[in-house]
């Protein structure tokens, strides 16, 4: 056995003290072997991953238990020790390559910090070797990639280049601590196909960390599920998957069962809103081109598009905050202000907006009452008696006992009760259309579930229409009737669900398709096989 | 019982501070009481040394040292917090102006202001005090807005972190008007880095006012004021007499005072980055 | 290299910061200028005194040039300073120059003499106790700064007067260096008010340096280094320094402001005869030419260190070294 943790306890500073935050976990790796580490935010995992390393971030300490390697145990090893194992034996690939980079030291430099200290190989044989490792991830032009300077990368590659940088030493194990969540479901398939080719071809042992059920399957041996700090279940990769023993396993399998069934609009329906030939930008900076579609009366359009599509630009433009530079907004067949100034506020009670931070959506020195009340009172002038009830039916609504919350503040809240109360403040205005910004991908799968179900079920009861903004196709194909591809800031494809997604009609729509992680084992081996990556 | 935990938790430093700035407000408010004699009663000798009926002995006009120390409270530190008010007052304003309004507004304001930290603050002061002559309410007027300055860059800078958040555009869809946006979104989140800078800034203003005081550009005699009883005493140093330490000791005390307080909140608001 | 060379960042940016920097010295020179123009009464007035006749005030106006428009006053003003013409003083009608040039390296001499001690040490202080954070040593070095910084110049300045020359008699207490003074004289002389602005300008720079440090070591790739096994006094000096120079360059250069508020009040404690103790004189005598040479040379030498170091800052990063 290569990596043996054992009981292992560790614990976070607060302001009243030191609280477990790992509660006595325990972790095998064997020599060649990877496993993969899931759970939601929360649970642990990157905190026992780097635990591999005989590491706490600042902040943390280790109360208990064992992490042994080879037989050693890392925490009763000298600071000078540790610092000779740490990066030789065991490695590290983090979350963000562009932070974790230092910006001063060409890429080259930093590949070869690890060999020199350890004195593992000398000078010209790390950089042949970083040549190669580069040449083995595809990276460009790999003889001088490693002259280049970290912001000089695009993310995938800096990402690519992170891996190499763990391998520089050979080491026995490499920690990957979700080293593809911030990037481009394009942009990701890459990187777990050089990943996956690297660590089989030095035999290198790895922990994977994700919260990604399909992308542990691509990767993982043995796969160890985590919640609140503890264990829930362990099991080879393909058992877990056919067989989960948990009930919260299961639920996290299970979490994609929600389905709407699309409805079929006719084609003559009114428009809601409708996005005619708009053009805008920042400056001399042009980030949408002609874009063009509408949001039928009681409907839900998904806007589906990678970062720097302009889906949010586009739900700037119609809010009014980014006047376009040519095309207009329209609302129920009339032409809308183009700056929000000069809207009436009529004009403004009707396009509501909820948005993917439900931290930084409500203002946290104001209690769910003050949050709520204040549209009631500024767009219908309700108040007293009238004002109470109709704060209590929203809260009804949205599956929340008024009598409990409506006078916490934002911050005694959970993230799904936050987003709830987001989707409260919308509903007090009644609207005819709101704006749904990326408003599950900051939440658990299971939270996130419930908050579609709701907006579904609101939609069902008031009619409004729903433009959901997303890069999440699984949330595209539970939710929406209709589908409009960003890319570049352009339209790529627009219609009903079926016939944008099923089979796909465009070529960059069948691209983004086949990029999303299946909970299949074999799905990358496929894809690699059918020349993906 | 919030209130009861949080002095549980204060370092000794910080509660060290609040007794001290506690006890000079009490001498502050109640200085005709406490005071044996008057401000500028000539009551004695030149240099009369310590003891007898005068504790800390006379100064150079032959006025009691004690009674002056004891309205130096009221007159130096009245005018430091008149001024911090008025430096707050400008500095906050015109700082919630540009981060709301942005654009030219913020465009001029922030010119301005590059301006005036262009140049150290102490030279801006002595030009500007040598042009318009001395006077109590020229010194206010030149420190606080010299003082402002830091005020603006601190509140623009947290206010725009604040403006930039989801429930302001929020606020702004809806339709709410700037000031209300200030007053109900923004304030009520930036108050806690407000509080510790008020200290700062008195700090600043006192400790400047005081100089110009030891410089003889601050506040007119006979009025009793820490720094100008420095200078008016200096000489005795060169004997080996200690009495001009005095007053500047009054001065030390109190800035070391709100720093030790100014220093607890900041590290309390920082929670656990540090 | 067949395609035109592309305009270099790096070099715009400096450009740029240089151009900022001669506008703002403009501007600085305006400000000067016309505090003393809209001075309420009359120069001339001032000069002669009430008793004169209209005609000789109406005579020395045209003297002084006050019968002309004010931007023609402002180029000939500026103009003859930029020829190190900055009038007569009124006290004396002495050539300011002349009163400067005995008076402005005395300054920067003590001045320099302070930095010399002050950046080295407090850029250490605070180096170690950012790498020390939370321990016994930066607890004591918050401490002992921050009481620094609480106390008023003359405070220190006498205190170190009492104590190290009236007490014990090492050092003069009177530092005016006298005529052709030998280096080791003046180091001699001038070491309590050196020593008075060394603590008063340390305090504040260990301060921000630890600040900046500390920042820097909250970075991920700090993180990243110690992962990667490499040792704590490796990720100081080859990890951290290189991202934090450019903050200290700003933190010494802003300092330069205390330095020269520190300056005017430790002359006037010691009787040092240099630039702060002539400004502080004509500011109570309310000798405008003076006032203003002092002020612009004050400015001055704080905005040229405060561009010097935003150009070096600029020259430090990585991102515009190497653009893409």
């Amino acid at each position: 056995m290569l990596l043996d943790i054992q009981n292992l306890k560790v614990e976070a500073k607060t302001d009243t003290g030191w609280t477990p935050i790992l509660h006595g976990v325990d972790l095998q790796v064997n020599r060649g072997e990877v496993v993969g580490l899931i759970g939601e935010s929360g649970a642990g995992k990157s905190t026992l991953g780097q635990a591999a390393l005989g590491y706490a971030a600042p902040g943390l300490r280790f109360a208990g238990g064992k992490i042994l390697f080879e037989g050693t145990d890392l925490l009763s090893m000298s600071d000078r020790l540790r610092n000779n194992f740490r990066g030789a034996r065991v490695a590290y690939v983090a979350q963000s390559a562009a932070a974790s980079f230092n910006p001063a030291w060409r890429l080259l430099e930093q590949f070869c910090e690890g060999p020199q200290i350890h004195g593992t190989a000398t000078r010209k044989e790390s950089e042949a070797f970083a040549r190669e490792l580069y040449a083995k991830m595809h990276l460009p032009d790999p003889n001088n990639f490693g002259l280049r300077f970290p912001h000089q990368v695009s993310g995938g590659q800096l990402q690519r280049a992170m891996v190499a940088m763990a391998m520089a030493c050979k080491p026995d194990l490499i920690v990957f601590d979700e080293p593809t969540t911030a990037l481009d479901v394009t942009t990701q398939i890459g990187v777990l196909a050089s990943i996956r080719q690297a660590v089989q071809s030095l035999g290198t042992a790895a922990i994977y960390i994700t919260h990604d059920l399909a992308v542990v399957a691509q990767m993982a041996d043995r796969v160890k599920v985590m919640r609140d700090g503890r264990e829930v279940e362990e099991a080879p990769t393909r058992e877990m998957m056919a067989a989960p023993r948990e009930d919260y396993t299961r639920s996290l399998w299970a979490v994609r069962e929600f389905r709407r069934p699309e409805r079929k609009l006719a084609d003559d329906a009114p428009a809601s809103i409708r996005v005619a030939g708009v053009t805008a930008g920042y400056g001399a900076i042009q980030v949408l081109k002609d874009v063009e579609f509408s949001i039928p009366k009681g409907a839900t359009v998904a806007v589906v598009g990678e970062s720097g599509s302009g889906k949010s630009t586009t739900a700037r433009v119609i809010t009014g905050l980014l006047p376009p530079q040519s095309g207009h907004i329209e609302m129920n067949g009339q032409v809308l202000p183009a700056r929000l100034q000069d809207r009436s506020k009529d004009q403004l009670r009707q396009i509501q907006m909820i948005y993917q931070m439900a931290d930084t959506a409500l203002n946290p020195r104001q209690t769910i009452r003050q949050i709520l009340s204040r549209p009631l009172g500024f767009y219908r002038g309700l108040s007293g008696k009238a004002q109470t009830e109709r704060l209590h039916e929203l809260m009804d609504q949205i599956e929340l006992e008024p009598k409990k919350f409506l006078d916490r503040l934002p911050g005694e809240l959970s993230g799904g009760q936050k987003q709830r109360i987001g989707i409260a403040r919308a509903l007090a205005a009644d609207p005819e259309f709101i704006i749904c910004d990326e408003v599950t991908s900051a939440l658990d799968q299971l939270v996130a579930e419930g908050i579609l179900r709701l907006l579904s079920r609101l939609q069902d009861e008031t009619g409004v229409s729903y433009m959901f903004i997303t890069h999440d196709i699984e949330t595209v194909r539970a939710i929406a009737d209709e589908v409009v591809v960003m890319r570049y800031g352009q339209v790529m494809d627009r219609g009903m669900k079926s016939m944008v997604l099923d089979p796909p009609r465009h070529p960059y729509t069948a691209e983004l398709l086949a990029s999303v992680p299946q909970p299949d084992p074999d799905w990358l081996t496929r894809r690699i096989a059918e020349g993906a990556a | 019982m919030e209130l009861a935990r949080t002095i549980r938790s204060m370092p000794f430093t910080a509660m060290l501070g609040i007794v001290v700035i506690a006890v000079y407000a009490v001498v502050a408010i109640f200085a005709p009481l406490l005071a044996p004699y008057g401000e500028a009663e000539i009551v004695g000798a030149q240099f009369e040394p310590w003891g007898g009926a005068f504790l800390v002995g006379t100064d150079n006009l032959g006025r009691d040292m004690l009674s002056r120390l004891i309205w130096g409270a009221r007159n130096t530190v009245g005018v430091a917090l008149m001024t911090t008010v008025l430096a707050f007052l400008i500095g906050s304003i015109a700082g919630l102006l540009a981060a709301a309004r942005r654009g030219w507004v913020d465009m001029i304001l922030s010119r301005i202001v590059d301006i005036l930290m262009a140049v150290p603050s102490l030279i801006f002061t002595l030009l500007a005090l040598s042009a318009l002559g001395p006077g109590v309410m020229n010194l206010i007027v030149v420190v606080a807005i010299m003082d402002s300055t830091r005020v603006f860059r601190l509140v623009r800078a947290t206010a725009m972190n604040v403006m930039v958040m989801d429930y302001v555009e929020a606020a702004k869809l809806r339709g709410e008007g700037t000031w209300w946006i200030i007053r109900r979104e923004v304030l009520p989140n930036i108050t806690a880095p407000l509080i510790a800078e008020f200290g700062l800034r008195f700090c600043f203003a006192f400790l400047t006012i005081s100089a110009l005081s030891f410089l003889g550009l601050g506040l007119p005699p006979p009025l009793a004021d820490w720094g100008g009883m420095v200078r008016d005493n200096a000489s005795l140093i060169s004997f080996g007499d200690t009495t001009p330490l005095l007053p500047a000791a009054c001065i030390a005390v109190l800035t070391v005072a709100v720093n030790f307080v100014v220093d607890w909140l900041l590290h309390r608001a920082s929670g656990l980055k540090d | 290299m067949t395609e035109p060379r592309k305009r270099h960042p790096l070099g715009r940016m400096i450009v740029q910061r240089l151009a900022i920097g001669v506008f703002t010295l403009f501007i600085i020179s305006v400000l000067v200028f016309l505090a003393v123009s809209l001075l309420p009464g009359d120069i001339a007035q001032q000069i002669l005194g009430q008793s004169a006749t209209p005609e000789t005030v109406a005579a020395m106006r045209r003297d002084l040039g006050l019968d002309q428009p004010l931007i023609t006053r402002y180029f000939h003003w500026i103009g003859g300073v930029l020829q190190g013409d900055f009038g007569k003083s009124l006290a004396n009608g002495r050539p300011v120059a002349d009163l400067l040039a005995t008076r402005l390296p005395n300054t920067l001499f003590l001045a320099a003499y302070a930095a010399v001690i002050a950046v080295p040490l407090s850029v250490l202080l605070g180096l170690l106790s950012a790498m020390w954070r939370g321990s016994w040593f930066d607890r004591g070095v918050n401490t002992l700064s921050l009481t620094a910084i609480s106390f008023p110049e003359f405070f220190i300045a006498y205190i170190l007067m009492y104590w190290l020359s009236v007490q014990w008699g090492w050092f003069p207490s009177m530092a005016d260096p006298g005529s052709n003074p030998s280096l080791m004289d003046l180091v001699q002389k001038a070491f309590l008010p050196a020593m008075t602005l060394v603590l008063v300008v340390s305090a504040h720079m260990l301060r921000m340096t630890r600040a900046a440090v500390v920042n820097v070591l909250g970075a991920p790739y700090i993180a990243m280094a110690r992962l990667k096994g490499v040792s704590k006094w490796r990720i100081i000096t080859r990890h951290a320094l290189p991202n934090a120079l450019a903050p200290i360059i700003n933190v010494i250069a802003l300092n330069v402001a205390w330095l020269i508020t520190g300056v005017v009040i430790v002359e006037v404690v010691f009787v040092y005869p240099g630039l702060g103790q002539l400004m502080v004189d004509s500011v109570t005598n309310r000798d405008m030419p003076v006032v203003q040479a002092c002020a612009l040379i004050f400015a001055a030498v704080y905005i040229c260190i405060n561009i010097l170091a935003d150009v070096l800052a600029i020259a430090t990063n990585p991102r515009l070294l190497h653009p893409r």
